[in-house]
């Protein structure tokens, strides 16, 4: 069956692919891109786990559609470290042990690393509303928020 | 097999749409309509994307207010300092939907058109006298906001029209507006009762102008004149307060359903408008 055939930039890659129209950008960076770093937690929108960056947006890629994703940057976990150096969030995470089971951990990393470009030095709430999204039910949250305030201050040179 | 197409301009979408001969849908932030394809609920033959075309993510100011472009995102909407300083209220209702990432893509026009009673955008749209600004095969026509949702999920646009923008109206002096929900968590959650005041208050605080919309107390978003009177010529006294709410709970015809009883969205509903309504009456400087 012919696809529509994408090109885009993921994590500052030129890619292509061909994708069915109804399939969505998770499904093509897990399936056909190989990047299975976003994960399917619900599917609709409502956990975060697939949570990536869409032209400097804060998305879910269940609810973007691969299709859409032609002319875009896309941003993925995976473009996250650079090289063998980890980002301060992913470091901090491991340092903090905030996650447990990894599922919603790079959603997680990719909803924060938003946040802290957007607000350098949030506050304890304002970093559980900007995770939001994003649900773990291992956690219990405190040891992320733990993470991302220690990341902010190290990101801010403080 | 569905198509997707992502046109340049309107006219290309309205034409695509208006020649589907079966399902066709417009997607804008696809927040809705993407998790409705994969329940089943909807099964479009065709998708019609207006993210590309670029007018549509446009805020501009016309000689009839602010034109806010149909595919522009509600975190976008946020961010605009223009549109929180005159509108307050349309942005709360707005940037109240979802999650971080789900502002990343949803729309006004887009929780116009799914058309729940809940849907946090529209009540405030409604109590500022807003309209849709539509385009279909027979060219362009204005409507009311409240007289686009026709019941639970169905709207009055009839086949091949989008609408390309919301409209805002004139800003007088003196004027605010604002918008609450009920909802039992602090966050993320679907409206069980909602409400949006619309003032302008005379040189002396006097409400010289009102208009109260109540959200998930009927099939659509209702505006309610009654309780608009109910603060005209007045500086928002308990009394007026009191007929407001009175007025408000009168024009509710909820559902019981899992998120509420009809009885507390009745109750609640006039505590929320009482709330808004001190909360737009200070943002337009009443004392």
């Amino acid at each position: 069956m012919a696809g529509i055939h994408v090109k885009t930039t993921i994590n500052g890659d030129a890619v292509e692919f061909i994708c069915q129209p109804e399939e969505t950008l998770l499904d093509v960076l897990r399936n056909r891109l190989g990047l299975t770093g976003a994960k399917e937690g619900c599917g609709t929108g409502d956990c975060g786990a697939c949570s990536v960056m869409v032209d400097d947006r804060l998305t879910c890629s269940c609810l973007v559609l691969g299709a859409e994703a032609e002319g875009r940057s896309v941003e993925t976990v995976e473009g996250m470290a650079r090289g063998s150096e980890l980002h301060p969030l992913q470091r901090l995470f491991i340092e903090h042990a905030a996650l447990q089971c990894g599922v919603c951990t790079p959603g997680v990393l990719i909803a924060a690393r938003a946040l802290l470009e957007k607000n350098p030095n949030p506050s304890e709430e304002e970093i559980r509303f900007g995770l939001a999204g994003n649900l773990c039910r291992c956690t219990g949250y405190d040891k992320i928020v733990r993470a991302v305030q220690a990341a902010a201050q190290e990101m801010r040179g403080a | 097999m569905m198509r997707y197409e992502a046109p340049a301009t309107v006219s290309a979408a309205v034409s695509l749409l208006a020649r589907e001969k079966g399902v066709g849908l417009v997607m804008a932030g696809g927040t809705d309509l993407l998790v409705k394809m994969k329940s089943g609920l909807v099964e479009p033959d065709l998708i019609v994307d207006i993210k590309r075309i670029k007018p549509l993510h446009e805020v501009k100011k016309t000689a009839s207010g602010i034109s806010i472009g149909a595919a522009l995102c509600n975190a976008a909407l946020g961010e605009n300092a223009m549109l929180r300083k005159a509108w307050p209220g349309v942005v709360e209702g707005a940037t109240l939907i979802g999650s971080k990432q789900v502002q990343g893509r949803c729309t006004m026009a887009g929780n116009l058109c799914n058309a729940s009673p809940a849907g946090d955008a529209v009540p405030a749209l409604v109590a500022a006298g807003a309209k849709a600004v539509i385009q279909g095969p027979k060219g362009k026509r204005k409507l009311a906001i409240r007289d686009v949702p026709a019941g639970p999920g169905r709207t009055t646009l009839k086949k091949g029209e989008i609408i390309t923008a919301i409209e805002l109206p004139k800003r007088e002096p003196r004027s605010a507006d604002a918008y609450l929900r009920f909802i039992p968590r602090t966050e993320m959650d679907i409206a069980v009762v909602s409400a949006a005041v619309n003032l302008t208050l005379d040189a002396k605080g006097v409400i010289k102008k009102a208009a109260v919309a109540l959200g998930a107390v009927a099939p659509t978003v209702l505006d309610v004149p009654a309780a608009a009177r109910a603060l005209i010529g007045t500086k928002l006294d308990d009394a007026a307060l009191d007929r407001l709410a009175e007025a408000a709970r009168a024009a509710c015809r909820p559902i019981d359903d899992k998120r509420g009883t009809a009885a507390f969205r009745i109750q609640v509903a006039g505590v929320l408008a009482q709330r808004a309504a001190r909360t737009a009456y200070a943002r337009a400087g009443g004392k």
